[in-house]
């Protein structure tokens, strides 16, 4: 029998996935929506999806966060949760219809906080392996005091979850947001070895970021194929002929 | 049946250096098996003994219960997203519920447990293994007794008490016939296949459901009995 993660990885379908992974503060959104930008004004058919935003989940962890009823393993299922919805409703019929879907973190992000939590991560891993594993991942770097800089510069107001005060490492938090993200970063760099992420260095300027992100997209990927009306009709072969199965049935 | 005389502490970060000397029972059967009926038997039992009870069920948590119910009347979510929802309500109880109660030395008696979802969930396409990951980190119980009801039994049973037949339990998102009272048998028949192949890898005690009430308790007893060490009236 084969487990729900090699099937999901031998799905075939005609989309690509590209997804951005890094720190607060490392300009990670701003890069995806120039990605998006550039793509959709070249004609090409893109989506873009952000972490946390299913509509239907978003209610309940919302409230969840808002009284503190989160411990860490069911913060890890409940955006687990979030996450399937998006995955089933919109991700993966979007790679199905040949559509180039730009996701704003992707399951890295919650192998990363989830780890951080104490979670198990082979649990996890296993939790998101019905979700495909994108064809680039970018892994925007920078030290670790830049991103807390640019982050903390204007005393933002920090969300209870977001500054990590569930860990009860410090009172402050700003202290607990700086444990925090000193944890998810050394994270990231282990998860950027484990996954092969592509890793754009964040300190430079944003166009010369995104000059080395366009370039290595049209390298990895034929985008010519994602002009719109010119999806070559045999992409569509496999889900036609296939009968209909729940995604993680297949 | 080889089962640990207190509960294993599964690897959750929640439960590091957690000491658990309760018990945990589940009762598992579908609707209309006659779970509750043999849970309230069996607490006013426990507690004219002296152990302290505390009592579980699914979608009972204080984090996603309320979400959860709506979920099911918009019938919107997709099969793993309802999973992981479910797991979610779960954990919730695991961390927040069983686990105090086992910690004090309770007797948590579980209306349904990590089965039915995973039971439930199968049966809608999601991959078995994936599911039994999903649910690796549970608390293994000391017994877990399944009350089998024959279908005719069941649908007997059901008509009875609520007068009608519940969508889900009829598993007519499974789409099995375009007529609630054929889902419904089919539903039920998927459903104890799916338990029966369960049995052998969870270790269930088969309970037949179909007889009467006392009949039914006593088995019970008789085989809790064997968990507590306490005087035996």
């Amino acid at each position: 029998m084969v487990s729900a993660s090699e099937q999901a990885q031998s799905k075939h379908y005609p989309g690509k996935l590209i997804a951005v992974e890094g720190l607060d503060g490392s300009g990670k959104s701003t890069q995806i929506y120039l990605l998006k930008r550039w793509l959709e004004l070249k004609n090409f058919r893109v989506r873009f999806t952000a972490w946390n935003s299913s509509v239907m989940v978003k209610k309940a962890t919302s409230k969840a966060k808002k009284r503190q009823l989160l411990t860490p393993t069911t913060f890890c299922t409940i955006h687990a949760t979030d996450f399937a919805d998006r995955y089933e409703r919109e991700i993966y019929p979007l790679l199905q219809a040949g559509f180039i879907v730009l996701a704003d973190r992707y399951v890295f992000t919650a192998f990363a906080r989830d780890a951080v939590r104490g979670v198990s991560s082979d649990w996890v891993e296993k939790i998101y392996s019905f979700a495909v594993k994108p064809d680039i991942t970018f892994y925007f770097r920078l030290p670790l005091e830049t991103s807390l800089n640019r982050i903390l510069e204007g005393r933002p107001t920090l969300k209870y979850h977001e500054a990590g005060m569930d860990m009860h490492w410090s009172n402050d938090p700003y202290e607990s947001f700086r444990i925090f993200q000193g944890k998810i970063r050394k994270e990231y760099e282990e998860l950027s070895k484990k996954w092969g992420f592509v890793e754009i260095d964040a300190t430079q300027e944003i166009f010369a970021q995104q000059e080395k992100v366009r370039r290595i997209v049209s390298e990895k990927i034929k985008l010519e194929n994602f002009l719109f009306q010119q999806l070559p009709l045999n992409s569509y072969q496999g889900s036609l002929i296939v009968e209909h199965k729940p995604v993680s049935a297949q | 049946m080889q089962v640990d005389a207190v509960p294993n502490i599964p690897n959750l970060p929640e439960l590091t250096n957690k000491k658990f000397t309760g018990k945990l029972f589940v009762i598992e059967g579908t609707d209309g098996s006659g779970r509750s009926t043999q849970i309230s038997l069996l607490s006013a039992w426990l507690e004219q003994r002296g152990y302290s009870v505390t009592h579980m069920g699914l979608r009972r948590s204080n984090l996603v219960s309320a979400q959860l119910e709506q979920a099911k009347q918009g019938n919107t979510l997709m099969s793993l997203t309802m999973s992981l929802f479910y797991a979610t309500d779960f954990y919730d109880q695991l961390i927040n519920l069983i686990s105090p109660a086992l910690g004090a030395g309770s007797i948590v008696l579980a209306d349904r447990y990590i089965y039915t979802l995973m039971a439930r969930d199968i049966l809608r396409g999601v991959d078995r293994q994936w599911v039994e990951s999903l649910y690796s980190l549970a608390i293994k119980p000391q017994g877990v007794f399944y009350l089998n009801v024959h279908t005719p039994r069941l649908i007997e049973r059901t008509f009875q008490k609520k007068g009608w037949l519940d969508y889900w339990e009829s598993g007519m998102d499974l789409r099995l016939s375009s007529d609630i009272f054929t889902c419904f048998c089919r539903y039920q028949k998927r459903l104890r296949a799916e338990f029966r192949q369960m049995q052998k890898v969870h270790q269930f005690q088969i309970i037949n459901g179909n007889r009467g009430i006392e009949e039914i308790q006593e088995d019970l007893r008789e085989h809790l009995r064997q968990f507590l060490g306490a005087p035996t009236k």
